[in-house]
């Protein structure tokens, strides 16, 4: 043994010290979003040079029993203001002279300029003013089923078992939720049914993907397809001949949460919402807790991570990934019956239009984590909200092009601000022994 | 048999898989405080005999005892309930986890986690053996020395009276074997019995109690810890092996890779090749030695061209390259022996015919126009599977199905197999068994008196012994000194710390010749103080 004797490396239990420098992918991700700010800067400053008026923003609706004044912020001045802050940013993003600290302050600033800018070109000599209120009340009800979709798709995607099919859950949950409150009259009995429909179509994605190993993008797709097929099928040979008994189901009511729901502005966005918002908040915290806090969650994440392991110390992998299919199922049918009887109560072909894919992507974009999965579906909802409003106010932008917003957000936080996202090491990929 | 003996017994297991047998009537023991060496190629069974003790595998005969009681294991829960604990090659840890999240996974107590405890138990685990680690670091952000050690902490964790350590060196550094070793006597002291597979002779030497044999599925010798090297290799493969390589002197020619004042960064950021700079003469062989990580690998990545160095200059025969990708410097005439072969050497579901053409598919003879010539890649590939030795039913099975020293035959093979002006090989014998290192060390050499300029990184210094012209040693970076490959071990050992080599002499006292063997050491830069 003597002979392989090695000296000890000097201070061997020491971190080696390296001069670092800007990794390749950070240094893509900063120059990437300092060019998209700089081009919006100089955007806004020529469009700011053009605006004319006054952007009004109104913080409370003429209903409100607290009135808050009308705000109005003189447009040019605000985006001008507005492009400088972007411009200065995205410049100190392109040089690398922002300070290491202060990167997501600073972008977060430059986010808020973004906005505000956006906002007050578009609202500027505008006949009414821009409801700030309606733009919240909006973000929430469009975010519910989001922040409902995309914790399903946390759970199911945590374990190992990649979930596409989200937008089919949707669907089948929405219109089982009609047809059961519609025959029970019942808000409770829909969001019941509506819960086991979402767990129906994920035990089809467990059978098939942990037992018959199919691939699991496209099982997703085909459970997404049969979704379309028979909702279609039995909307238009049984529920709409019926619409009167099977199609005509309670809306859910608003709660009011006393003397919070009587602070401004935000009270009564907050505190005076439909069950399902509350249902969802509460979700959003007992995923949290159930996956980062409890035996179960372990095993969810270390089956998802490496099933080897877990299967190593006793643990039965698929049995772990069963259990997180089919309860991400019951959040993906609460967020289905949103559709349906969070709002008009009636289901029609295709109600969910996408909404599950957006679920997806914010699923993806809050790299896989229940919170920050949830905070990317209330972005989705405040653009998605943002653009609809900037219809009803006439702005010169084509409507289209508004419609495109969310998706266009999208790719620019996927792109540029979100970077490097990594999945659960084994989410797709089957357990063989 | 009669008498009731404490200790770990398997009798007569037999595992075949179809009508391959992996195990035929396998016997082995381990009684508490001995440490029992299983020896053995690539492939002899070892790791399915450790499976079906470790309840993976079911055996077809033959039978498990536990202090002469009969046991059974359906899964890997009851082995470790009956006390056994097995430290996987490749670890059974949760990347994104902490060391205590591991610990405890499988064995949470209650619903809610109780963190606290559990960071406890590992304080209080790693206090008793005396393998420091931190309980809320992350395992990927660890060294593989210290995952390593987290395993071993997770089969203690579950109190095992046996432990079974399959492969355990592979993947650690000269340091980090030492101490692995030290961690297996003082469990030894305390009483457990341990099994350790290997291939690796010396470290059986050093540190078995026992030795058991496997070839082919069967045990077919046993050993006394004082057998020499040869002997063990030779029970080990079935026939006299030549560990020495036998080479002539190198006979040098003009300069033919030229690297000046190299720096490369990683893909944090961090500087890890500082300054480099070594010239590589056709028809001798450099070796970079450095413990694991003291930047040869983005070195060796440098020079093929798969990270852009930030600045300094690489030439091959006169020609710049050091901005030049894969392509062109294949194309310079390079070869090239990645480090992590089943990653970055070939494509494993691709028959060996068309791996071995990987780095040519577009060129004649084995490309016309758009079209593969497939007579012309079979051929070529019967050809080299004859001259390399490549154990496999037919040039069309896929990589996949090959030993880890038959694919790393084919990746030499195809590197080897055009004209070359220089060779990087990186890490070649990692994880390769003993007969395959003898011909893969021989056809480097080959190589070397073709005239190539060949540049080996190896972190082995048997391996550095027995094929070095010259030994360039890394630390943190930087090239320590280049010197001859006779330089006593524990100089070599204190220059992979960082020490100079004047002072590493002085260092490692009278049993170094003092200044005899050394060609006048040129130390670029990074000089450091003990």
């Amino acid at each position: 043994m003597s002979d392989t004797q090695t000296v000890r490396p000097v201070e061997a239990d020491q971190a080696v010290q390296l001069s670092y420098l800007e990794a390749p992918a950070a240094r893509r991700a900063r120059l990437s979003t300092g060019a998209l700010l700089t081009i919006l800067g100089v955007g806004f400053l020529i469009l700011g040079v053009q605006v004319r008026g006054e952007a009004r923003f109104a913080l409370s609706t003429p209903f409100d029993p607290v009135q808050l004044p009308t705000i109005a912020l003189p447009s040019t001045v605000t985006v001008l203001l507005c492009a400088v802050i972007t411009l200065a940013v995205g410049v100190g993003y392109l040089t690398g002279r922002v300070p290491r600290g202060a990167t997501s302050g600073l972008g977060a600033l430059a986010a808020v300029a973004v906005f505000l800018g956006f906002v007050s070109w578009a609202a500027a000599g505008a006949a009414y003013p821009f409801p700030v209120g309606n733009q919240l009340a909006g973000t929430i009800a469009l975010a519910t089923p989001l922040v409902l979709g995309a914790l399903g798709g946390v759970l199911c995607e945590n374990s190992g078992v990649v979930n596409v099919a989200i937008e089919g859950q949707f669907l089948v949950a929405a219109l089982t939720a009609a047809t059961v409150g519609s025959v029970t009259g019942s808000i409770t009995a829909a969001l019941i049914g509506a819960a086991a429909a979402g767990v129906a179509m994920a035990a089809l994605l467990a059978l098939f993907s942990l037992r018959y190993l199919v691939d699991q993008v496209v099982l997703g797709v085909v459970l997404n397809l049969l979704a379309t097929g028979v909702t279609g099928f039995l909307f238009d040979q049984l529920i709409q001949p019926n619409s009167g008994t099977l199609n005509n189901a309670p809306n859910m009511q608003s709660i009011r949460i006393p003397v919070l729901a009587d602070i401004p502005l935000l009270g009564s966005v907050l505190f005076d919402q439909k069950i399902l918002v509350y249902i969802a908040v509460a979700s959003v915290i007992a995923v949290t807790f159930l996956l980062y806090r409890t035996r179960w969650g372990l095993r969810v994440r270390a089956v998802g991570e490496h099933p080897h392991a877990a299967d190593t110390v006793g643990i039965s992998v698929l049995a772990v990934r069963w259990q997180a299919v089919l309860l991400g199922g019951v959040f993906a049918g609460l967020g289905g019956a949103f559709f349906t009887i969070g709002s008009t109560g009636g289901f029609i072909k295709d109600i969910t239009v996408g909404n599950g894919f957006i679920a997806l992507a914010a699923l993806i974009m809050g790299r896989w984590h229940p919170v920050r999965a949830a905070l990317m579906a209330v972005f989705f909802g405040f653009i998605t909200q943002l653009a609809s409003q900037m219809q009803t106010l006439q702005t010169p932008m084509p409507s289209q092009f508004l419609l495109m917003l969310p998706y266009l957000a999208t790719i620019i936080a996927v792109a540029g601000l979100i970077g490097r996202v990594r999945a659960p090491a084994a989410d797709g990929v089957p357990y063989v022994k | 048999m009669s008498e009731q003996q404490s200790g770990l017994e398997l009798r007569g297991i037999t595992k075949r898989f179809g009508t391959f047998v992996a195990n035929d009537h396998v016997d082995l023991d381990v009684r508490p405080g001995e440490i029992h060496c299983l020896l053995g190629e690539n492939g002899a069974g070892k790791s399915t005999l450790m499976n079906v003790l470790y309840g993976i595998y079911q055996p077809d005969g033959g039978e498990i005892l536990i202090d002469g009681h009969p046991q059974h294991f359906a899964n890997p829960k009851q082995a470790m309930a009956a006390g056994i604990g097995m430290v996987h090659q490749h670890f059974m840890l949760v990347d994104v986890f902490t060391v205590a999240e591991n610990l405890m996974l499988g064995r949470e107590g209650g619903f809610v986690l109780d963190r606290a405890r559990a960071t406890a138990k590992v304080r209080e685990l790693s206090e008793r053996y005396g393998m420091p680690v931190e309980p809320d670091a992350l395992v990927e952000d660890l060294p593989v020395g210290v995952q390593q050690r987290v395993e071993i902490l997770k089969a203690l964790a579950n109190d095992a009276r046996f432990l079974v350590f399959d492969e355990p060196t592979a993947v650690l550094t000269p340091q980090e074997i030492d101490d692995l070793i030290a961690v297996m006597r003082s469990l030894r002291a305390e009483g457990k019995g341990i099994v350790f597979i290997t291939h690796k002779l010396r470290e059986v030497r050093a540190i078995a109690d026992r030795i058991t044999v496997m070839r082919r599925g069967r045990i077919v010798g046993h050993a006394e810890p004082g057998t020499s090297e040869a002997e063990l290799a030779e029970l080990m493969v079935g026939r006299a092996v030549d560990l020495r390589v036998d080479k002539e002197p190198a006979r040098p020619g003009e300069v033919r890779l030229r690297v000046r004042d190299l720096r490369v960064a990683n893909s944090a950021g961090g500087v890890v090749v500082d300054g480099v700079g070594f010239d590589v003469r056709g028809g001798e062989i450099l070796c970079i030695a450095g413990v694991q990580g003291n930047g040869q690998s983005e070195l060796a990545d440098a020079l093929i061209g798969n990270i852009t160095p930030l600045s300094g200059t690489v030439e091959l025969d006169g020609v710049d390259i050091t901005r030049a990708g894969p392509a062109r410097s294949i194309a310079a005439g390079m070869g090239f022996v990645p480090e992590d072969r089943e990653d970055d050497g070939f494509v494993a579901s691709f028959s060996i015919a068309e791996n071995l053409v990987l780095n040519r598919f577009d060129q004649p003879p084995f490309a016309r126009g758009l079209a593969l010539d497939l007579g012309a890649i079979a051929d070529n590939a019967e050809r080299l599977r004859q001259e390399f030795d490549i154990r496999s039913q037919g040039v069309s099975d896929t990589l996949a199905s090959l030993s880890g020293g038959n694919k790393q035959k084919v990746v030499l093979a195809r590197e080897l197999s055009r004209e070359l002006s220089l060779l990087v090989a990186s890490q070649p014998t990692r994880g390769v068994d003993v007969g395959a290192i003898e011909f893969l060390h021989k056809r480097i050499v080959d190589e070397r008196d073709k005239g190539t300029a060949v540049v080996l990184v190896s972190t082995e210094l048997d391996e550095v012994e027995a094929l070095a012209d010259r030994v360039a040693v890394m630390y943190r970076g930087r090239v320590v000194g280049t010197v001859d490959p006779r330089t006593p071990r524990d100089v070599l050992g204190l220059m992979m710390a960082g020490v100079p080599y004047e002072e590493a002499v002085a260092a490692a006292g009278p049993s170094a010749p003092p200044g005899s063997t050394a060609d006048s050491p040129t130390t670029t830069s990074g000089r450091r103080t003990p």
